[in-house]
């Protein structure tokens, strides 16, 4: 019992250090934030369909994704059902909002380029 | 002498999840139980008849924090038998690895828990800082630390091998040495411990068979039951025997998930170390019609899933039976002639897993 009481006093914490030391790096594997790549999406509506928290809706009309991030629950469904690989995902967490107003993030997918002219 | 009617949770400092019984006193005894459950409920059932069947796997996931493997691991085995799909060998084997792994974390909790409840902080910080070495074995494999989300209908989404496994079988050395040196010496042999639990809120084995108890509990009271003999996962071919203690005590309890925990590490090896190679994943396609009724063992017993299709992308019914509601008559039986001290131990020995119990 000595010996413990003598290791625990000189011995450094367990825990990290946090504000000297830097936090640990996530696992390469680690299911973090969604990314969605605007220029390869083809508003297929595959994501949408398979989240199992219809967090993911795709408005072909107006050419938009919008992603509810606080709905998302980080499963990676999304990615496995992209046929254009558009989605990926962070290995870091999604970054925190201010509130439910803005979470609805809208992305703008560009126009396809039209079709040269036959010559 | 006067009957005291003392009310214990739904918030109390040693219970995890809110649960309210209301303890008849007479002095100290407890001489009467009466549970009220229902501060949790979710609608997890009818949740899952709106959602489409494959969606459904990470819902039930959710029903409960600690064994959330077993849960969508039981709903796949259930839509599987309704879909005539086998999963492959080497899903069956990972399967089991990320099951045992979530047995280890949540006996690992209950432990920490448990010593908490006792009053032996620094015993429940060890165990807590043990556990964090399983959680890192989740994250690694399965890219979150609590629910994996690696099951699928038809086998798994993820695969464990060359450099991954042997980073697994590390972890499982470290949390075997750090469970060796110091959790497992004090557990058997601290006199503070044996105080507290040794024929504490006693479960006879006729009680425990006549009042249905499940799982570790169960098996504390000697009773050698285990849905893992079924066989459901190749559970047979990696020398799964049952742990089987005869205290019917607190302390039975507590070894009966210690040692289980040192049988899931050596399953978890074995596992790893004759993984069969192979596909993953066979393809599950169509509509599931019909009924099944799956059981598998949780890290607190026997959960059962029925599940009803009718031909659409829909369930008709999904019903869940979980091992903390067969737990609760056991409950009622152990409390009567503990003292009001003893009963936080008494409550937690059974592992009361409420958000389970309600969905």
């Amino acid at each position: 019992m000595i010996l413990t009481v003598l290791k625990n006093l000189f011995s450094r914490p367990v825990t990290r250090r946090y504000p000297a030391e830097a936090i640990r790096e996530p696992c390469p594997d680690y299911r973090g934030a969604i990314v969605f790549d605007v220029n390869k999406c083809v508003l297929c509506n595959a994501c949408a369909r398979v989240c199992p928290a219809l967090a993911i809706t795709i408005k072909r009309t107006e050419r938009q994704i919008i992603f509810d991030s606080l709905r998302c629950i980080y499963c990676r469904r999304c990615l496995e059902s992209c046929p254009k690989d558009a989605i990926s995902q962070d290995v870091h967490y999604a970054k925190p909002r201010t509130g439910r107003h803005n979470m609805a993030m809208n992305v703008p997918v560009p126009p396809k380029p039209s079709p040269k002219p036959a010559v | 002498m006067a009957k005291t009617i003392i009310p214990f949770g739904p918030q109390h400092p040693v219970l995890p999840e809110p649960i309210h019984l209301k303890l008849e006193l007479e002095d100290e005894k407890v001489i009467g139980v009466t549970p009220v459950i229902g501060y949790v409920h979710r609608g997890l059932e009818k949740a899952a008849e709106l959602n489409k069947y494959p969606q459904n796997i990470f819902l039930v996931e959710r029903m409960c924090g600690i064994c959330s493997f077993t849960h969508a691991w039981t709903y796949c085995l259930g839509i599987e038998k309704m879909l005539n799909v086998v999963a492959p060998p080497r899903a069956g084997y990972l399967r089991v690895v990320w099951s045992e792994v979530g047995r280890l974390q949540s006996h690992l909790l209950w432990l920490g828990l448990f010593a908490d409840a006792l009053g032996f902080e620094s015993l429940f910080m060890q165990v807590w800082r043990a556990r964090e070495l399983v959680l890192d074995i989740n994250e690694m494999t399965a890219g979150h630390r609590i629910i994996p989300s690696t099951c699928t209908i038809g086998g798994v989404r993820r695969d464990i091998g060359g450099d991954m496994a042997v980073a697994v079988q590390g972890k499982l050395a470290a949390l075997k040495q750090m469970l060796d040196d110091t959790i497992t010496q004090t557990v058997i042999h601290d006199a503070t411990i044996k105080r507290r639990t040794v024929d504490k809120g006693r479960l006879p084995r006729d009680r425990a068979e006549m009042l249905g108890a499940a799982g570790p509990l169960a098996r504390a009271s000697g009773i050698a039951i285990d849905m893992r003999l079924t066989n459901y996962g190749p559970y047979a071919e990696l020398g799964f025997s049952p742990i089987v203690e005869t205290g019917a005590d607190c302390y039975a309890r507590t070894m009966v998930r210690l040692r289980e925990t040192y049988q899931s590490i050596t399953l978890i090896q074995t596992a790893l170390a004759r993984m069969p190679q192979g596909e993953l994943a066979v393809k599950a396609e169509g509509l599931p019609d019909g009924e099944t009724f799956t059981r598998t063992e949780q890290p607190r017993g026997e959960l059962v899933y029925f599940l009803k299709g009718n031909g659409t992308a829909n369930l008709e019914r999904v019903r869940v039976r979980t091992p903390s509601f067969a737990n609760i008559p056991p409950l009622l039986a152990m409390l009567p002639g503990s003292d009001l001290a003893d009963v936080p131990v008494v409550v937690l020995s059974m592992d009361p897993c409420i958000s389970c119990t309600e969905k």
